[in-house]
């Protein structure tokens, strides 16, 4: 595994970053927190983190730009949790039109569940190499209150009173719902199933 | 399915866990990173530390705590103690806090529970509430239990949601240290009243008393500091009995 890969984590005031961090560190890896569009384009591989509110997130990485850089990039791309829904066209949270790498619209669980949904759910249907050396119905952690749909990119699935895409992959670019950064030794080992790629 | 959660919780002092700790033999019995480290090994599902300490040095130790044990530890964990600011808020965030918990601050100012919805989200906003039966009343206490208001317990859990918390953390002060089981009437009825995941606290003694919390309570988390502490319940022990119990649980 090459320990010395340039790896951007995308920084647009989104929370979680530090925690994927250090579990790139707890992997051997160094990562760079930056919003530099020529770094973020020259690194060997991409992770675009997550957690806060969709529409204020699309004005951030507006503000700089990223909106219209991230689409283009050619190296894997990693979005987790805001970072996948934001990779969909279109998210119901703050009515928001997304970066629309993938041709899916965002939802809000619907109040037969509690909401948001907190905690460790299964993931099932695995069809990735993301999920190599990970079983099927392995546990993530799970913190979400809108969901992707089922649909064709869907590589893992996952039910909270209905079943929905918790990760999705369309050629170089990737999104988990689950948060791989806090999701014990399993979650490790796909951020370096992702990293291997 | 999503599981029920085991959270152990961590009283914090200057840095320092503050009850003695004897068991998974530990090299510093007092190193809340080192102990978060192997309840997380043991299958805990997330983490509650507690700062309890009051002095001035407080707040850039609790930072460095915080940083350490985001280093470190690789499920989720939510700090709370004294926590009264949106800047509060940021700078554990920034430093790996997945969640922080207020409860007195939130009382005096309701509005900050919406101002951190708002900044942060909803998702690591917990309000943390005591409550104690009075004349047959859940009415909420202050300070540590200290102080009573005149609040009702399910009028407050409502109030709270709708300002944008993402979680409570309801603690019995009547189950509170009885080590008789959790408030699992109250539980429910507060599960019902709010669509937010409960976190039980308060009087946990025996493995039975969890499965009680989830199935009669209807909590979606679990939470207990000396049992675990003392390994009078073993994590895996408990894990395998909820599941035995048909409870939806994660097996490490």
């Amino acid at each position: 595994m090459n320990t010395t890969q340039k790896i951007a984590l995308i920084d647009y005031g989104a929370g979680n970053v530090q925690s994927v961090l250090f579990a790139l560190e707890r992997l051997g890896f160094q990562g760079i927190v930056t919003n530099d569009v020529t770094i973020i384009q020259q690194a060997d591989k991409v992770i675009f983190p997550g957690v806060g509110e969709a529409s204020s997130a699309m004005q951030k990485l507006k503000s700089t730009g990223l909106d219209q850089v991230i689409p283009l990039l050619k190296q894997p791309v990693l979005g987790i949790c805001l970072g996948m829904q934001l990779l969909c066209r279109y998210s119901e949270e703050g009515n928001t039109n997304a970066l629309g790498i993938f041709d899916l619209d965002v939802k809000k669980f619907s109040n037969s569940v509690k909401v948001p949904q907190m905690g460790w759910n299964t993931i099932a249907n695995l069809k990735s190499d993301l999920f190599q050396n990970i079983s099927e119905n392995e546990y993530m952690y799970l913190v979400h209150s809108y969901y992707v749909p089922e649909n064709p990119f869907s590589i893992a699935q996952t039910n909270y009173g209905i079943d929905y895409a918790s990760a999705i992959q369309k050629d170089n670019f990737y999104g988990v719902q689950f948060h791989p950064e806090k999701s014990g030794t399993a979650g490790e080992q796909i951020l370096k199933n992702f990293l291997d790629s | 399915m999503l599981t029920k959660r085991i959270i152990p919780c961590l009283d914090i002092k200057n840095g320092r866990t503050v009850k003695g700790v004897n068991f998974l033999a530990l090299r510093d019995a007092g190193d809340p990173v080192e102990l978060a480290q192997k309840y997380a090994e043991t299958g805990a599902d997330e983490l509650v530390f507690l700062d309890i300490s009051a002095t001035e040095e407080r707040r850039r130790t609790l930072v460095d705590l915080v940083r350490n044990v985001a280093k470190t530890v690789n499920i989720p964990f939510t700090v709370g103690g004294g926590i009264a600011s949106v800047a509060d808020v940021s700078v554990l965030l920034q430093n790996g806090a997945d969640k922080i918990s207020i409860n007195s601050a939130a009382v005096k100012n309701p509005k900050l529970v919406e101002e951190l919805a708002k900044e942060f989200g909803s998702q690591c906003v917990v309000v943390a509430i005591d409550a104690k039966q009075i004349e047959n009343q859940w009415i909420v206490h202050l300070v540590g239990g200290k102080q009573a208001t005149t609040i009702d317990l399910f009028d407050w859990a409502k109030t709270v949601e709708n300002l944008g918390a993402g979680e409570i953390l309801f603690t019995s002060m009547d189950h509170d240290g009885t080590k008789n089981g959790f408030a699992n009437e109250a539980l429910a009825q507060l599960s019902s009243w709010v669509n937010i995941p409960i976190i039980a606290s308060g009087g946990a003694g025996a493995k039975e008393h969890f499965a009680d919390a989830f199935i009669q309570g209807k909590a979606d988390a679990a939470l207990a500091a000396s049992v675990f502490h003392f390994n009078e319940i073993p994590i895996p022990e408990l894990k395998q009995y909820l599941a035995d119990q048909n409870i939806v649980i994660r097996k490490v």
